[in-house]
């Protein structure tokens, strides 16, 4: 099965270091001299028993002040699924940091406190999983030994998230009774909830079906790189390359190219495996065109009857990363949306959404974290679709010309709509 | 012999990477679209080849549109530098060669003295002046995530500033995809499309697409001695004190770096399924089954990395 990328979000306090510390262990993806090195540092500090959350605290000043800095990216394995863990902390920069790490995962897990319900952060986390259109979401109803193993708190509160999550569209959503600490549920079901029924958390990860997740309609290829080999025998080659953002490319395709506009057939495709018939989203391409018509990376390869919106104009909700310049009308900043760079201008700033009431609130920036609705206005027209229906050509980053860092993270809306 | 268990074995061990080779593709490609002078760093060892094979795919029938860069202490195996000179010469690149030794000579390095002494730590100062005389904007590096604590906090795109130091605390975030090269005169980028491999993923490439590596990858016999735990092996390079006594073992290297400070494993893997296999069943990490550097200190690594190491 295909790997599985899926996002931690929680603070210290829920047992999210702790979760993930017992998933690499008790799936046995934990090595020897790991473990010991993390038995010997809680030893050192007279812990009780081994902290697992030591192994997912990678660096000096987390060691030091007990935090978690940034995104950690974690692997491993069962027979059945590979996965890879963006392990994202909850408590500071937790829109920056969630937004980094969940981009571009099939699955998020939030943790729940079961002594203390759904908590304000518990629905900003599930909001900025919705945002980001995150597929399939786990709510971890963690803590369970606390509470005495009660299907009845466990009960209360998954209606209490569903409840809040009436509000907001999740297409997959599932609960799951835990204790991180006593690893009941994690990876083996264990003796101490007989009344659920359901997987453990790591039989629903090996299990969760994501090959329809991606968008297989809309055929996108945007040129990234045009391979002319120097060569002789070969100056005729003209081999376009990229990762497919969409649908199913075929070799017989009628395509056109924008934004020339010129239409044209595939004749070839190429993958790291050879030659092949087709190739679908998320496939890194060189694809060979009948006519030979000037394009250049930045030109987007498309059906003629399915066709991107070409557009100067984005109507987009914006999550802003920067602590040192913030979003605000009239300014110009770099913009990259798939292979193609430019500059865009913020025409308007509609309003600040809250990630924890959703209430919009009128507003004249955006700094770090927050996150709001913005139209913008590009220097060179852009080949978009609504970020609900392709994370790829419905998503962009803004860029700070003076210091070139990633400032803001956006997500296209739909324009008819 | 009963075949079926080594078989359960090696069914364990595969694992499918198209999605991992169609990552690495990507970013490589992306690189050479938008900066004007990367390179490779290519020491021979097993992560700079599938590197560079994918480098190969990524740009066919074109040759590889950028020079290999190899960091060379002088404390190689020899088996390591003659792969590393054929590989080229096949491949068709070009080979940019820094010396420690130049450096030492020049000063800016000093050489260390001592029982356990290493050129390890000089590398970095040799690795920032060939960025600088060559002016290269990205370096790709073969780093992966699950190989250390630091690096699994490192980002694909990793901004190095005017001293080539990175900063934990202020990182690009990197989303969908998207990556962001922007960078100032002096400042420079790593960039490591393997950050999402396992170190079973990278035999899996190598067994499917049946991969040369150096021979010291694979069991053979060799004079070692013990340190710190672990295997040395006796070179020009590297003699044991009065008091290490000197075995023979079957043994093979999981990581392949400076002789100085990289250990053997006894193994009787011969193969590039046997490797494949013992690495699906392996119970130690592959840096600290191998690597004294890594020993120094709780956060060797991540103080390496601020400096400018790989």
């Amino acid at each position: 099965m295909k790997t599985l990328r899926f996002a931690t979000v929680g603070s210290v306090d829920d047992g999210k270091s702790t979760l993930i510390g017992r998933l690499l262990h008790d799936s046995k993806s934990i090595f020897e001299d790991q473990l010991e090195h993390v038995a010997g540092v809680s030893r050192k500090r007279g812990d009780d028993y081994v902290d697992l959350s030591l192994l997912t605290d990678g660096l000096r000043a987390e060691r030091e002040q007990g935090i978690t800095i940034d995104v950690a990216w974690r692997y491993f394995a069962t027979p059945k699924r590979s996965f890879i863990v963006a392990d994202c902390p909850g408590h500071v920069q937790y829109t920056r940091n969630m937004i980094t790490g969940s981009s571009n995962v099939d699955l998020a897990i939030v943790l729940v406190d079961a002594r203390a319900g759904v908590m304000e952060q518990t629905r900003r986390h599930a909001l900025l999983a919705s945002l980001l259109g995150v597929p399939h979401l786990v709510i971890c109803v963690n803590k369970m030994d606390l509470v005495g193993y009660d299907e009845d708190r466990f009960m209360a509160v998954r209606a209490e998230f569903e409840e809040f999550a009436e509000k907001i569209r999740f297409k997959d959503v599932t609960f799951i009774p835990i204790s991180a600490l006593v690893g009941d549920n994690v990876v083996e079901r264990g003796e101490n909830m007989p009344w659920y029924t359901g997987h453990s958390l790591l039989g629903h990860l090996e299990n969760v079906y994501t090959a329809s997740d991606g968008n297989l309609v809309d055929a996108r290829l945007p040129v990234q790189y045009v391979i002319r080999p120097q060569r002789h025998g070969m100056e005729d080659y003209r081999g376009y390359a990229g990762r497919v953002a969409g649908g199913v490319l075929r070799v017989g395709d009628r395509v056109v190219v924008l934004p020339s506009g010129f239409e044209t057939e595939i004749t070839r495709i190429e993958t790291a495996e050879g030659e092949v018939e087709s190739a679908k989203n998320g496939r890194a391409v060189c694809v060979q065109l009948a006519d030979d018509i000037s394009i250049s990376r930045g030109d987007m390869i498309c059906r003629p009857e399915n066709r991107p919106r070409q557009t100067q104009e984005l109507d987009a909700m914006v999550a802003w990363m920067s602590g040192e310049v913030s979003l605000e009308p009239g300014r110009i900043y770099g913009i990259k949306h798939t292979t193609r760079a430019a500059r865009a201008r913020v025409d308007s700033l509609r309003y600040r959404l809250d990630v924890t009431t959703l209430k919009r609130t009128e507003c004249t920036s955006l700094t770090a974290n927050d996150i709001g609705r913005v139209h913008i206005h590009t220097t060179e027209p852009l080949f978009v679709d609504a970020y609900e229906r392709n994370r790829s050509t419905g998503s962009f980053i803004l860029i700070d010309e003076a210091s070139g860092a990633t400032v803001g993270a956006g997500m296209i809306r739909d324009s008819r709509a | 012999m009963h075949v079926a268990g080594h078989d359960e074995k090696h069914q364990e061990a595969v694992r499918d990477v198209r999605d991992l080779v169609d990552e690495s593709i990507t970013i490589i490609r992306e690189v050479v679209a938008e900066f004007e002078n990367p390179a490779m760093l290519f020491s021979g060892g097993k992560d700079s080849v599938v590197m560079l094979h994918l480098a190969a795919l990524a740009f066919k029938p074109a040759r590889v549109p950028f020079p290999v860069v190899h960091i060379d202490t002088g404390h190689n195996f020899r088996e390591v530098i003659e792969f590393r000179d054929r590989t080229v010469e096949e491949m068709g690149v070009r080979l940019v060669v820094g010396e420690v030794e130049d450096s030492i000579r020049r000063g800016t390095a000093v050489e260390q003295t001592g029982v356990g002494s290493s050129r390890n730590p000089l590398q970095t100062i040799t690795l920032l002046e060939c960025i600088a005389e060559h002016r290269f904007d990205a370096l790709f590096g073969g780093a992966r995530r699950d190989e250390e604590r630091a690096r699994a906090k490192e980002r694909v795109y990793s901004l190095r500033d005017t001293f080539g130091q990175w900063d934990p605390k202020n990182q690009r975030p990197e989303l969908w995809g998207v990556y962001n090269g922007k960078h100032r005169t002096g400042e420079h980028f790593r960039i490591f499309p393997l950050s999402n491999w396992t170190e079973l993923d990278i035999w899996n490439f190598i067994h499917q697409r049946n991969i040369e590596l150096p021979s010291i990858y694979y069991a053979h016999e060799r004079e070692v001695f013990k340190r710190l735990g672990v295997w040395m092996a006796v070179s020009e390079h590297l003699a044991p004190e009065p008091e290490e006594e000197v075995e023979v073992r079957t043994v093979r290297f999981r990581t392949v770096g400076d002789a100085t400070c990289t250990a053997a494993v006894e193994s009787v893997a011969y193969s590039i399924e046997d490797v494949l296999n013992e690495t699906a069943a392996a119970r130690i990490t592959e840096r600290g089954a191998t690597r004294v550097d890594d020993k120094i200190s709780e956060a060797g690594m991540e103080d390496r990395k601020r400096r400018g190491y790989f």
